[in-house]
């Protein structure tokens, strides 16, 4: 008997042993791929330093001179821009289903928008290349450079040879990409809304609108703000989708119809292809630069929400 | 005009325009699908699964050994990643759901659900390849896994803690130890939930080449050798899209129709089985 119990104690603690082995092994992973990528990037920072290396526009693999500044620059425009157009749909969408949608309607259309997100995103590319891209490129973007062109300042934002591979076309695609995961994490906060808060704003006499806009909204603000930046992360590392669209141009771009570069289409396409230690280094520099922004925003978002969770 | 007909159309407009923005969302799953499906599949033949790549510009070649690498790759990946999400997501659940380094480890997980895929292809080059000294379908097996792990650990921890806590403490009563509760009668709970996990991670990985593209690399050849650079699906679509020849065009709007038909596939049929087992 006691000899059974003993026996039964040891398993349990090997099986509590294995199971935590496994969970420890997340950690393991993040941490060995920030020292790993960080190992691989000695060479370039040794090279091209912290401040040194993200201010310059150089990207010049036979001078092996090389810098962040075009390739961050073109992710931060393509996801702001993303942004700027996926969350007011998202959030249509979220009030469309929390506060409008016929109930035998509600599970339909939130699995379609599932779906959305569903979708890799090498299909997002193809489409993007044969069908959209062209379509941008023959009839909508000439449209854009008509009416805004003339007009000073703005102008310079629809300058060029519209070709549909460019930064408005990417724009797009990624902001299609990124709106599922922001419209299905504010549709749980705002279904979160205690009833009593909508019940007395209706009861004095606000409309729908007003209910949203004054109750809702600001009871999930922290859902908000935590869903919009996942999507940024989301967007951020985005690479299939980018690389069929985005044409991969080092430069600054200044107008919406030119093409550009992200860090995760630089790598996509050059990562095989590098020829010497430093431009290799230079990439992983290029990754490592993309994981830190990536993790510092999502720990951010964990924070935010976190906090809300417990109020 | 009233201060009241004035809230009323605002009140109009902006709820017009919340649906205007749902359908919006809808025009553009619509819009992509019938894109995927009209080109798609019109060029699924029996040659395409059957044979394999013909020489460049030369008509006639089919995607088979695209299709064996992507299902060994995949094959692989799960034999990995879903073991080790389970036993993780146990830990979380269970001996670790009310210690710190629990609770870290699942916020972690979630982290790095968002890590881009296309960095842990960089990392499984630097730690794997580029020891090895060549690609190979491990490696890009090695980089899915790594995907799926905190994906299935998450689900797991999540279905394992809907298992109401008193039927833990009638199998205690009983005198069972732990781990036997654990793997006779929480597992048996949440069995539903943890599969439908597993189909959805699997769905994520399937459609995944950013970090195959310097793992398992391509191969325009028939390999099962998973220690040789392996062709996949996801891959190929991207190196026949970008390619000259229509017929490689072709081809890869085929392999994009089989993966999105799978993917949405299984998607639905996970969410079917969430809707049917959890509905009270």
């Amino acid at each position: 008997m006691a000899s059974t119990i003993k026996r039964e104690q040891t398993l349990d603690k090997l099986f509590c042993g294995i199971t935590f082995s496994a969970a420890f092994l997340v950690l393991a992973i993040i941490v060995s791929i920030f020292i790993s990528l960080f190992r691989e990037s000695l060479t370039a920072i040794d090279a091209f330093g912290f401040f040194g290396f993200i201010s310059s526009t150089a990207w010049d693999p036979v001078r092996e001179v090389f810098g962040a500044a075009t390739t961050l620059y073109g992710t931060l425009v393509t996801t702001l821009l993303a942004l700027a157009m996926a969350v007011p749909v998202s959030l249509g969408i979220a009030i469309f289903i929390t506060e409008l949608c016929p109930k035998f309607l509600k599970p339909i259309f939130g699995t379609a928008i599932e779906l959305l997100a569903a979708i890799p995103s090498i299909i997002y590319g193809m489409w993007g290349l044969f069908t959209f891209a062209p379509l941008m490129g023959e009839y909508v973007e000439p449209l854009l450079q008509s009416i805004f062109e003339p007009i000073p300042l703005i102008g310079q934002l629809f300058v060029g040879v519209p070709l549909g591979i460019d930064i408005l076309t990417t724009s797009i695609v990624l902001s299609i990409m990124i709106t599922p995961f922001i419209a299905s994490i504010v549709r749980d906060t705002f279904a979160l809304t205690p009833i009593q808060l909508k019940e007395s704003a209706y009861g004095i006499g606000a409309t729908r609108w007003e209910v949203i806009k004054d109750v809702i909204i600001p009871y999930s603000k922290a859902g908000i703000f935590g869903s919009i930046i996942i999507a940024m992360g989301r967007a951020l590392g985005e690479t299939m989708a980018v690389a069929f669209v985005l044409g991969n141009k080092h430069a600054i771009a200044t107008s919406l119809f030119d093409a550009s570069a992200t860090i995760t289409v630089t790598l996509a396409n050059e990562f095989t292809e590098a020829d010497t230690d430093l431009y290799l280094s230079s990439l992983f520099y290029l990754a490592l630069i993309l994981l830190g922004m990536n993790f510092l925003l999502l720990a951010i978002a964990k924070t935010v929400l976190a906090r809300k969770r417990k109020i | 005009m009233t201060e009241i007909a004035k809230r009323k159309i605002v009140n109009t407009l902006a709820l017009s325009l919340a649906c205007a923005a749902a359908a919006l969302g809808l025009f553009w799953l619509l819009f992509i699908l019938a894109d995927v499906l009209r080109h798609g599949i019109a060029y699924i033949t029996p040659g395409l699964f059957l044979n394999e790549a013909a020489p460049p510009g030369m008509a006639g070649g089919g995607l088979k050994h695209a299709f064996i690498g992507q299902l060994l790759i995949t094959f692989f990946a799960v034999l990995i990643g879903i073991p080790l999400g389970i036993l993780g997501g146990t830990y979380l659940a269970e001996y670790g759901r009310h210690r710190r380094i629990g609770r870290f480890i699942s916020t972690l997980s979630d982290i790095m659900i968002s890590v881009p895929s296309i960095v842990i292809g960089t990392f499984v080059y630097a730690v794997f390849v580029k020891p090895i000294g060549q690609f190979s379908g491990f490696a890009g097996s090695l980089a899915l896994a790594i995907i799926m792990i905190p994906v299935v650990l998450r689900t797991t921890e999540e279905m394992i803690s809907l298992v109401p806590w008193e039927i833990r403490e009638a199998a205690f009563a009983l005198g069972a130890p732990y781990y036997k509760v654990i793997l006779q009668v929480v597992y048996r709970g949440a069995a539903t939930g943890i599969f439908t996990g597993i189909l959805l991670a699997i769905a994520r990985i399937a459609g995944e080449t950013a970090p195959l593209l310097f793992t398992s690399f391509n191969n325009m050849f028939l390999t099962t050798n998973m220690n040789e650079p392996m062709p996949s699906l996801t891959v190929t679509i991207y190196q026949y899209a970008m390619g000259p020849y229509d017929d490689w065009h072709e081809m890869a709007w085929a392999a994009s129709f089989v993966i999105t038909m799978f993917i949405l596939g299984l998607t639905i049929l996970g969410r079917l089985i969430i809707r049917w087992k959890y509905k009270h």
